[in-house]
């Protein structure tokens, strides 16, 4: 059975009366329901695959001022080949740079399979013009990326303008054509999960592909407990309307046993459906060599040490 | 019905932990074993570590290193000798514990330490002038060598449960390594008691860290740890154990300090009391040498 939010989005009022008709998400209980999925051990050939899984979901990124076209191919041939020495490892999901370096990112990944993302719409802030964020989007399409990572207007949001921060995604969502749209939410700045909770339904009805947590420039990033918020967004979007949207932890994740755990995260809250890149991405770039460290051990039997992996 | 005389209190006893990155957690694995005096009396139960406490130990020492191999050998010098005014300061905790492990003349045993780390600390600024060098050259070049640490190093300490531990942790950590210490099987608790010196020495977290628990268990795991440098076997006595290690250290060409060889095994005891040169300070230090055009 699905729902149509036609009329959602007709007005700033109807928009403001549906977001604030969903359910209010029990602070406490969320915190509590995330720490508990936290406790799972998983082991042994488990643990394995979801190396391998983790490893085939990263979004490899680099998102500063002083990236060079030379640090983006470094990291493209990283996404390639995590583990030179291991040729069994998995290729990441996808690079995610900035939208100047997009063409660099392509020119080095054709052919390979590996995507190329592109932030957006005046990231980090978002703070511009729609035009200026339409501009911007163009760019990094034009330029071949295949995902657009856009932040939302969070000023906006916070004052209530919900139908202006919809309709910039939907205009971005038009400018990005084929390519995918990843909607950042930046949660750290949302201050609660009923926002949490409303700004991922926004972006869904909107038509984002994909709903990402934060961009990893503001603390706390990507939080269990907020994560979980997210992944309850999308798997009650698919049961009223029928379609799968995405989700994204970005910023934080840094370990083997966290990237697990957020696997955890997904099985047992969106379901086993969401247990592909194509569905959930993990943002980060440090936990990158946390996993293949941990499968080196898992291979060899010996604890593995940072010197052995590339930094890039 | 009131009692006019109150009970007896009850002991405050301690509970003795592992060290690791400044910490004092317990084992990640919940275990612990009985720890015996020499007469077999019940003293305390210590932690057990497992191999993810080895692995947890090895990543504090590795965050420490970059701070403890930068600081100046003056202040690393200034704590040593911190640490000994520490440990001078817990004489008679260092000489009960001693006694209940069996160690004779126990206030002798303390004192020694102590003199031992001031030894040490007073190397710290010129171990540099011994193993390194001006070089004399055929050439136009100023040619220098000087030592610098090897990194972390994994360390097994004697079954002399303070003299012993000092005399291997003191010439690591001087010149500018951190370590990750196996305490004696038989009598840790001197070690974590020393593991509260160090705490409150201005030592940076993660320098030392020590665990407690089977070595058997625990130092295979060191020895073929990728990120560990090197690997000093002084407390291994089980030369099938030794060999093993030394084999699994050799993946990523550890430097190994070997034990003392089994016939020489007798004044083993000795050996910790004796002057020690500088063997244990140069067997982890990596020799960089810099030719350096002479002129302008």
């Amino acid at each position: 059975m699905t729902t149509s939010f036609a009329d959602v989005a007709s007005s700033n009022v109807a928009l403001r009366t549906f977001l604030h008709g969903l359910p209010g998400v029990d602070r406490v209980g969320a915190d509590q329901r995330a720490a508990m999925l936290g406790t799972r051990s998983i082991k042994t050939t488990a643990k394995a695959e979801a190396i391998d899984l983790a490893i085939r979901m990263v979004d490899l990124t680099t998102l500063e001022g002083a990236d060079t076209p030379g640090k983006v191919r470094a990291m493209c041939a990283k996404a390639v080949h995590p583990d030179p020495a291991d040729p069994a490892v998995p290729k990441v999901a996808a690079v995610c740079v900035y939208p100047d370096l997009v063409a660099q990112a392509v020119g080095a990944l054709a052919g390979s399979g590996v995507k190329v993302a592109s932030v957006a719409t005046a990231f980090p802030s978002g703070r511009s013009s729609l035009d200026v964020k339409v501009a911007d989007t163009r760019l990094a399409v034009e330029a071949g990326a295949d995902e657009i990572d856009m932040v939302i207007d969070r000023g906006a949001f916070l004052s209530g303008d919900y139908v202006k921060v919809f309709e910039e995604i939907t205009a971005i969502k038009e400018a990005c054509g084929e390519a995918h749209l990843k909607v950042i939410l930046e949660t750290g700045e949302l201050a609660t999960y009923d926002n949490v909770r409303r700004a991922s339904w926004l972006a869904m009805l909107a038509g984002g592909d994909f709903i990402k947590t934060s961009t990893g420039k503001v603390q706390p990033a990507a939080t269990f407990p907020v994560t979980m918020v997210m992944l309850e967004a999308v798997r009650d979007f698919l049961a009223a309307t029928g379609r799968a949207v995405g989700v994204k932890p970005a910023g934080g994740i840094r370990t083997t046993k966290d990237a697990i755990k957020m696997l955890v995260l997904v099985n047992e809250v969106a379901g086993d459906r969401w247990l592909a890149p194509d569905l959930f991405r993990l943002g980060a770039s440090s936990v990158l060599n946390d996993l293949l460290m941990q499968r080196q051990k898992m291979a060899t039997g010996r604890y593995a040490g940072p010197d052995y992996f590339t930094l890039d | 019905m009131s009692r006019t005389e109150s009970p007896a209190r009850l002991a405050v006893r301690k509970t003795y932990k592992l060290y690791i990155g400044g910490a004092f957690p317990r084992s990640e694995s919940g275990r612990s074993y009985a720890v015996t005096s020499s007469k077999g009396e019940f003293l305390a139960n210590a932690s057990r570590a497992s191999r993810k406490d080895a692995r947890d130990a090895v990543a504090a020492a590795r965050k420490a290193f970059g701070g403890w191999s930068g600081a100046t050998p003056y202040n690393r010098g200034q704590i040593l000798y911190r640490i000994a005014e520490m440990l001078e300061g817990r004489r008679a905790q260092f000489a009960a514990e001693l006694a209940d492990a069996g160690t004779k003349s126990p206030g002798d045993v303390v004192d020694a330490a102590v003199d031992r780390l001031v030894w040490y600390a007073g190397w710290s600024d010129k171990i540099a002038a011994v193993a390194g060098a001006a070089n004399p050259v055929a050439g136009p070049y100023l040619n220098i060598s000087s030592p610098e640490p090897t990194g972390v190093v994994a360390v097994v300490a004697p079954d002399d449960p303070l003299l012993g531990l000092v005399s291997v942790v003191a010439p690591v950590i001087v010149t500018g390594n951190t370590c990750v210490v196996v305490a004696s099987e038989r009598a840790p608790l001197p070690a974590v008691t020393l593991a509260e010196v160090l705490a409150t020495s201005d030592l940076p977290g993660g320098v030392v860290n020590i665990l407690t628990g089977s070595v058997k268990e625990i130092a295979p795991w060191l020895a073929g740890h990728m990120d560990v440098n090197a690997l000093d076997l002084a407390g291994v006595s089980d030369p099938g154990l030794a060999v093993a290690c030394e084999e699994a250290a050799a993946e990523n060409l550890k430097r190994v300090l070997r034990p003392a060889p089994a016939d020489r095994a007798a004044d083993w005891a000795a050996d910790w009391a004796a002057d020690p040169g500088t063997r244990r300070l140069t067997a982890f230090l990596e020799t960089k040498t810099v030719w350096h055009p002479t002129g302008i």
